[in-house]
């Protein structure tokens, strides 16, 4: 494992221009979360129209280049999706994260794979597991309307 | 003073971490330790282990000897009038929170202020705080100024009819702005107001002295003196000592015990509950021995030298932000890099080698008024050396080229 494969050219290219930064107006579902341990926060918005169809998605926040990639990315792949199937490939993504070798779902295809895959090389790195997972953590809690903050330290 | 030498004494540095020597730039965060200090551990389990204060055999009497030689230790280091002065914690945020529990108890009502600094660690606000939410009482923060330094302006401003306490560190853990604590307690005192010195920084880089700074109470953490973990200590003036409740209760802090009432025992075991963190506390001189070896002069000119080279060193790299500039300045230097997150850097320098902490260092108080949610931090030790920053620097470079950086 080295850093290359942490910081690939697509993760610090989302890190720095991140995709669908920002709020938008009628956004009918929102979460924040919060990693404690670094301050790093993040605001996900979005919009699931009357097919359950996640037709926008944004978010608001500040950290460290896996963080805001991995939020960046995350948005990329859920918009246009329904909303059981952004829970699955949010499933999958954790467990990806977490212990798996590769994705598993046949929501996404080859190349979106490929770059969710990107942030794989954070799995060698606990402490900033974290930092990749925050965003999607937040995106569940935004799915079923919670109002209680997602933190990454229970 | 050769501190190739005086780095062999710490057996962290004999072996390569992760394949690399270590360049341990995260010493205001927690300290290594001395041989010394990890031997006495291992020697007192192995040799002489029994609990302290209770039985009279022969083990037992020894151990509380050596229990007590600890305070002793203490009070001579810091210049404590009386042996009592001294209450061992588990560490410095045990100190405080002793502190303002009993001192809050007894003293504050509602409507009253405790004054802090916006420099304060956590473990300065958060037990006030509690009081804030118990007793209805209000916490004022004199003002950091550009430079990252508390001023003693800055705390009269903030002084009024109704502040009952004063407690502020005496080194920043961010901006290692030294506080002018001697000025500080006079002023406090001119009004009766007591002061709390927050002392996690400064004990283990200066020469503290408390019949010199005059404070009622100082907190001390073992573990960032070359100590062990779960061991602090709180200074307090005898008076307070004998006048504040006791913190917790539970064996050994007992006077008599009744069913119709209790009373406590006499200092310090009116503060020190149940079983101690013995082994650490007896360890602890060690560490008190070592600093006492190396000489409290030669660190603080030690460091100073380091912190000064790092300074200039880091100020050459146009990429780095330092954070604060204050005149009286200790061994830390926190920092940014425009378009890489401190946990970025963090991560690539540990590929190096270098351990530097990166986050809010647990002072968000701060870090909001900087309008930053993290930095990165390298602070030293007795043990780093000019190389160690060469080497922090020349990780940075490479943290600059992984990010596509000029």
């Amino acid at each position: 494992m080295n850093l290359k494969e942490l910081y690939q050219e697509i993760i610090l290219d989302h890190g720095k221009n991140p995709r669908n930064l920002g709020k938008f107006d009628n956004y009918n579902k929102d979460a924040k979360g919060h990693n404690p341990l670094c301050g790093d926060d993040v605001h996900i918005y979005l919009r699931l129209n009357e097919n359950k169809k996640v037709d926008d998605i944004t978010f608001e926040g500040k950290g460290c280049a896996i963080s805001m990639a991995s939020a960046s990315i995350m948005t990329e792949m859920v918009r246009g999706k329904e909303e059981t199937e952004v829970k699955e490939i949010v499933t999958d993504f954790l467990e990806m994260i977490k212990e798996k070798d590769e994705l598993n779902n046949n929501l996404l295809n080859e190349d979106e794979k490929t770059k969710l895959m990107s942030l794989s090389g954070v799995k060698q790195y606990p402490m900033r597991v974290k930092c990749a997972t925050l965003s999607w953590h937040t995106l569940s809690s935004a799915l079923e309307n919670s109002q209680e903050i997602v933190k990454t330290e229970k | 003073m050769n501190i190739e030498n005086i780095k062999k004494e710490f057996p962290i540095f004999d072996d390569k971490i992760q394949n690399n020597d270590l360049v341990y730039l995260d010493s205001a965060n927690s300290a290594q330790k001395p041989k010394m200090v990890v031997d006495r551990i291992y020697d007192f389990y192995t040799k002489e282990f029994s609990n302290v204060g209770r039985s009279v055999h022969y083990l037992a009497v020894a151990a509380t000897n050596l229990y007590e030689n600890t305070r002793t230790a203490v009070q001579k280091y810091i210049n404590a009038k009386n042996k009592n002065e001294i209450v061992f914690t588990k560490g410095a945020t045990e100190a405080i929170n002793l502190v303002a529990n009993t001192f809050g108890q007894k003293y504050l009502k509602e409507g009253d202020e405790v004054l802090i600094t916006e420099l304060e660690h956590h473990s300065n606000y958060v037990p006030w705080h509690f009081l804030r939410k118990a007793k209805n009482i209000n916490i004022k923060f004199a003002e950091v100024n550009n430079e990252g330094e508390i001023t003693l302006d800055s705390i009269k401003d903030k002084m009024t009819e109704k502040t009952k306490i004063i407690s502020v560190t005496h080194l920043s853990n961010v901006t290692g702005a030294i506080l002018p604590i001697r000025e500080i307690v006079s002023l406090a005192h001119s009004k009766n107001i007591p002061v709390l010195v927050d002392g996690c920084q400064s004990a283990p880089h200066l020469k503290i002295d408390m019949q010199d700074l005059d404070c009622d109470f100082y907190a001390i953490s073992g573990h960032k003196m070359y100590g062990p973990t779960g061991i602090g200590v709180l200074y307090a003036k005898k008076k307070w000592l004998e006048d504040l409740p006791p913190y917790q209760g539970g064996g050994g802090m007992i006077g008599e015990v009744k069913k119709e009432g209790i009373t406590y025992g006499d200092l310090p075991n009116k503060y020190e509950a149940g079983t101690m963190a013995t082994a650490q506390v007896i360890a602890f001189n060690e560490s008190i021995k070592f600093m006492q070896k190396v000489g409290i002069e030669n660190i603080e000119k030690h460091e100073k030298d380091l912190m000064d080279y790092g300074l200039e060193t880091l100020r050459k790299n146009n990429s780095v932000n330092i954070i604060g500039n204050p005149k009286k300045r200790g061994g830390v230097i926190s920092f940014t890099i425009e378009g890489i997150h401190p946990h970025d850097i963090a991560t690539i320098l540990d590929e190096d080698g270098v351990a530097i902490r990166a986050g809010h260092h647990c002072c968000q108080i701060l870090h909001d008024k900087l309008k930053l949610t993290a930095t990165a931090r390298a602070s030293f030790g007795i043990y780093n050396t000019k190389d160690d920053i060469d080497k922090l620097n020349k990780s940075l470079e490479n943290c600059k080229k992984i990010f596509n950086l000029k």
